[in-house]
């Protein structure tokens, strides 16, 4: 017999208590959310704790405020994602920008590809010498939640993969108020699982010498954010 | 310190039983100092960022209700992992026992070819022996959470579930570094000093080159999600993201209690387990993957699904609700037991409350077949409830406690009994610490969820008397130490009568001056 009959054996053995009709009922009476109003400053607020740099500015300032981190930041080669806007990169010299070409459809696109698990590789595909040689790297957001001050990258346009804000020292990361939900079940409702997702809560840390807090273990030491603003209703 | 020995199973072999072991740490100052400057921290900061869920007691009552229905339907949700892992390019694998577990890893990484494995922290990968299992086949794995780096470093044993190293202070975590890093890899910066930001930049360098040319990975996993196949894996400082993304080869080893069903459910483990854990809103970084992605991590990625006496565990029907634990080590950093003896005095890769339960049953304590140092775990506890309260999972430790303890006597265990009974030395050779531990206190009420509803009440109602005739620790203590003639006027109730709702008020154990 396999391991896997073993297994499975075991278990049915062990839950000859259990009628298999049995239906076994969760209680979901937790909250969806904790926050209603000022979502937005919450998140800001949550990153800020976390000791991440952030700003906020609206749309039209997005290009000179992209521009303005690059050099304060003194980065000379910062890795650009596939589906980047290039207003973005607008203010950027072209020699900065690293591109990279791997990149997934749009999440609201899946009519091709429901498990949406079919990236689209393209060249240049940068190697790990070459994040590694690199200052930084830009990338949006899919979602961002206010009550834990997190950013999940789902590798979509603009995100890449999973290397890409890993490897350089500095991430400057634009996530826009319309991506900005409350809470962890609100953000689950709207991530696509098939994907590779890395859930970002401010720079690494490490609490593992005598539980004091050191910033910047491994990873980007530096996680910069820029929220922009919902353009005001006129 | 004692230096590092295999574990077989989930305890280290050569280790004394926890009442010698204890002894030993209670009297080590700096041990002491350490261990209550880090669990009084720890629990503090989860306390705050608790209180900020008003929903805490439902979400606490969800993960519980959800990992009951998942263990209660096992066998079909890790069909369907197995199915989603497949086809989503994965390869999964069956262990049934950690000789298998290390059999199948080990000849992974030989197909490979390589000899070397960068690993993400993780419990499983400790509790089977996988290092020293690799070892042997000419295999070396390099640990990459910075308090796994350095136990390795030090040739030392965990600890502590979350923060292993807490045991040595800065000085000697200084003095490892710079005696042992250059052993294997870019030594320690010339002139290295003890502060923690020089000490993590010394480890973030000699890591950096491992994990940029590192060809084949080995983690654990938070969670499982059954119907996507989808890991998570929980983390801090960036290691778990670097071992999961850059290498070619994946291995994931998880234990078959780590499933749960929906996508959905994920909602009520990562907003329990983080506050309870760090006591952050979230930790820095959380990886979730789905099989393999073309073009994105790891090309060719393994599941191997361990069993080593989880099944044992799932047949009690008082004992399997130890399953639930999330491996948060909230009861760890509440427990009076913990906090004067620390992670070593139990001898396992489970420290603590939740390992005085899961340890003795994986190793088969309903079967009579575990040694003195497990059989002695059961007692390693006053029954205060303390970890009850604040588990995230509702895990009734006191009530399996007791019932272990019915098993260690049943099992012929008179000479587990005796070693026990040492245990009692050091935490009760002062009557009034154990008074203070055990008062019922009327604000915790509050924690405690709404029973669990349809089947699962029958565990939840037993909850503040345990179902099993059995003393508490304090009253067999007492009849034990003032011989029978004595027994009536100590008061000994016959059935179990330990307050296993009450909790330890922080403020009294702090007023102890140690
Ligand atoms: S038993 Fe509960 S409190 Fe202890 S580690 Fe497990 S989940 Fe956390």
């Amino acid at each position: 017999m396999s391991s896997r009959e073993v297994i499975l054996n075991r278990v049915r053995r062990a839950l000859t208590d259990v009628p298999r009709d049995e239906v076994f009922p969760v209680p979901r009476d937790y909250a969806r959310a904790h926050v209603v109003e000022g979502v937005l400053e919450l998140f800001a607020e949550h990153l800020r704790d976390y000791r991440a740099v952030v700003h906020e500015v609206a749309e039209s300032e997005l290009a000179d405020a992209i521009a303005e981190a690059v050099v304060r930041r003194g980065a000379r080669r910062v890795v650009t994602p596939a589906g980047l806007p290039p207003a973005w990169t607008a203010g950027l010299a072209a020699a900065t920008c690293v591109p990279d070409g791997w990149v997934y459809g749009p999440i609201d696109d899946l009519s091709d590809d429901p498990t949406n698990n079919r990236p689209k590789p393209a060249a240049p595909h940068l190697t790990i010498a070459e994040l590694d040689a690199a200052d930084g790297v830009l990338t949006g957001a899919a979602v961002g939640i206010a009550e834990t001050g997190t950013i999940v990258l789902d590798a979509g346009p603009g995100q890449g993969r999973r290397a890409l804000t890993l490897v350089p020292d500095w991430h400057l990361c634009v996530v826009r108020a319309e991506h900005v939900v409350a809470s962890v079940p609100q953000a689950l409702e709207r991530l696509v699982p098939g994907r590779p997702l890395t859930w970002i809560s401010g720079p690494s840390a490490t609490s593992d010498i005598e539980l004091d807090r050191v910033e910047g273990v491994h990873g980007p030491r530096t996680l910069e954010v820029l929220i922009v603003r919902r353009p005001p209703v006129v | 310190m004692s230096k590092a020995v295999p574990p077989t199973g989930a305890t280290f072999v050569g280790m004394p039983p926890f009442p010698r072991a204890a002894r030993d740490a209670v009297g080590d100052a700096q041990l002491r100092h350490n261990l209550r400057k880090a669990t009084h921290t720890i629990r503090d900061k989860r306390a705050v960022v608790v209180d900020e869920l008003a929903d805490w007691a439902e979400l606490r009552a969800a993960g519980a209700a959800i990992k009951d229905r998942t263990l209660r339907r096992l066998d079909e949700h890790l069909l369907a992992v197995e199915a989603a892992v497949t086809s989503a390019g994965g390869t999964v694998h069956w262990a049934a026992d950690a000789a298998e577990a290390n059999r199948i890893v080990a000849d992974l990484v030989r197909a490979t070819g390589e000899t070397e494995v960068v690993k993400v922290k993780s419990m499983v990968t400790q509790e089977i022996g996988l290092n020293e299992a690799l070892a042997a086949e000419g295999i070396r794995a390099y640990e990459t959470d910075l308090a796994e780096l350095i136990v390795q470093l030090g040739e030392d044993l965990p600890s502590h579930i979350l923060v292993p190293a807490i045991h040595r202070n800065r000085a000697e975590i200084r003095e490892i570094f710079v005696r042992e890093m250059g052993e294997w890899g870019v030594p320690a910066p010339a002139g290295l000093t003890d502060e923690p930001a020089a000490l993590a930049e010394a480890a973030r360098r000699h890591l950096r080159e491992r994990f940029l040319s590192a060809k084949v990975a080995v983690s654990g996993a938070n969670f499982v999600v059954a119907e996507t196949g989808t890991l998570v894996v929980v983390e801090s400082e960036g290691n778990g993201r670097m071992c999961l993304t850059l290498p070619e080869t994946l291995i994931s080893v998880v234990g078959i209690e780590k499933v749960v069903p929906t996508w959905a459910d994920l909602e009520v483990f990562l907003q329990l387990l983080p506050r309870s854990s760090t006591g952050e809103r979230m930790n820095p970084y959380t990886s979730m993957w789905t099989g393999v992605t073309p073009g994105d991590g790891p090309q060719d990625f393994h599941l191997v699904l361990l069993d080593n006496g989880r099944t044992d565990v799932l047949a009690d029907r008082t004992g399997r609700q130890a399953l639930r634990c999330i491996r948060c080590s909230a009861c760890l950093n509440v427990c009076p037991v913990y906090e004067r003896t620390g992670g070593h005095a139990y001898g396992s890769v489970y420290p603590g409350p939740i390992g005085a339960i899961l340890v003795p049953q994986l190793g088969g304590v309903a079967t009579g077949k575990v040694d003195a140092q497990t059989a002695s775990l059961p007692y390693a506890s006053s029954l205060c409830g303390a970890c009850y309260e604040v588990c995230p999972v509702a895990i009734d430790i006191p009530e399996v406690l007791v019932h272990l303890r019915e098993q260690v006597v049943e099992g012929g265990g008179h000479r587990a009994e005796k070693a026990a009974m040492r245990a009692a030395e050091w935490v009760l050779d002062d009557p009034g610490r154990l008074r203070r531990v055990q008062r019922l206190a009327a604000r915790s009420r509050k924690l405690i969820p709404k029973r669990a509803p349809g089947p699962g009440a029958a565990w939840t109602d037993s909850r503040s008397i345990p179902a099993v005739p059995a003393e508490s620790f304090r009253d067999w203590w007492v009849r034990e130490r003032s011989g029978p003639a004595d027994t009536a006027q100590a008061g000994v109730r016959p059935t179990g009568s330990a307050p296993a709702a009450a909790v330890v008020e922080a403020r009294e154990s702090e007023g102890e001056g140690r």
